[in-house]
């Protein structure tokens, strides 16, 4: 019977995370962006659970959760912000949404 | 055994993220990012952390997903709504995430049936979490309830703009 290894599993919450943040770097959707959010947090606490499970403590649960809560308030926060901006701007392309006069690509 | 079951479970949460970030209807996304979360938590049971497992299941893939479908129909009222539910109603784009799924369902049958050890030696179950986190992290959790809070008033204000636009 063998345990999966620390390095495999902190090789796949790297690889979830890079994902997400490539995601978060070419769309330009903000539901989207939003999505690729979730997906790095998701990897951030695997990490932590897996550092958690190696050394049988309850700390990496401890601070999934955490995370948990943090996705929540960032997902509550970030999807009435994309209803606002959607109902002000009708669209939800960042890249149009230039109130603070950056220039627009 | 337990290792053959990662790498499977793996797999599928890469693909599955992976597709998340180049679909272009955003539904198909978030059902794909739900495969993904799933796999995730397959994870996490392997890993022997039952309880992260269910809340990545109950609160991830249930709740938080869920918030984003509403907003996404939300969103998705126009004139062309009618004609995206009629192409979402099409069964072939459901084969992609129907086989995933079916790959993690194959992994939790093998792992419930007993073809696999279930629990690996440093299992944390939810009492001691408990017992960590009401004792020394009480201040946490604190902190938590205060984020949650702001994020319940900052998502109100947010929206309460949106029913009046003038204000």
């Amino acid at each position: 019977m063998s345990a999966v290894p620390l390095t495999h599993v902190l090789m796949l919450s790297a690889i979830l995370f890079t994902l997400g943040m490539a995601g978060l770097l070419t769309r330009r959707n903000l539901i989207f962006m939003l999505m690729s959010l979730e997906v790095m947090f998701n990897a951030a606490g695997l990490a932590f659970i897996a550092a958690g499970a190696r050394w049988g403590q309850a700390d990496g649960q401890i601070f999934f959760i955490l995370i948990l809560t943090l996705a929540a308030a960032e997902v509550g926060v970030g999807l009435g912000l994309a209803l606002q901006i959607h109902h002000r701007f009708r669209t939800l392309d960042m890249d149009k949404v230039c109130e603070l006069k950056e220039t627009e690509p | 055994m337990t290792i053959l079951l990662f790498y499977l479970a793996a797999f599928v949460a890469v693909i599955a993220t992976s597709l998340v970030i180049t679909r272009t209807n955003a539904v198909h996304a978030l059902i794909y990012l739900i495969v993904s979360l799933l796999a995730t938590g397959f994870v996490f049971l392997l890993l022997g952390a039952y309880f992260a497992a269910l809340l990545e299941v109950i609160v991830y893939a249930g709740a938080v997903m869920v918030l984003f479908l509403f907003v996404l129909m939300m969103l998705g009222l126009g004139r062309d709504g009618e004609g995206r539910e009629r192409e979402l109603l099409q069964p072939h784009l459901w084969y992609g995430p129907a086989f995933l799924c079916g790959v993690l369902l194959g992994e939790w049958g093998i792992l419930f049936l007993g073809w696999s050890q279930p629990f690996p030696l440093h299992a944390v179950d939810a009492k001691q979490v408990g017992i960590s986190l009401l004792g020394p992290y009480f201040l946490a959790v604190e902190l938590a309830s205060m984020l949650l809070l702001a994020g319940l008033v900052g998502a109100y204000h947010l929206t309460e703009l949106q029913r009046r636009p003038g204000a």
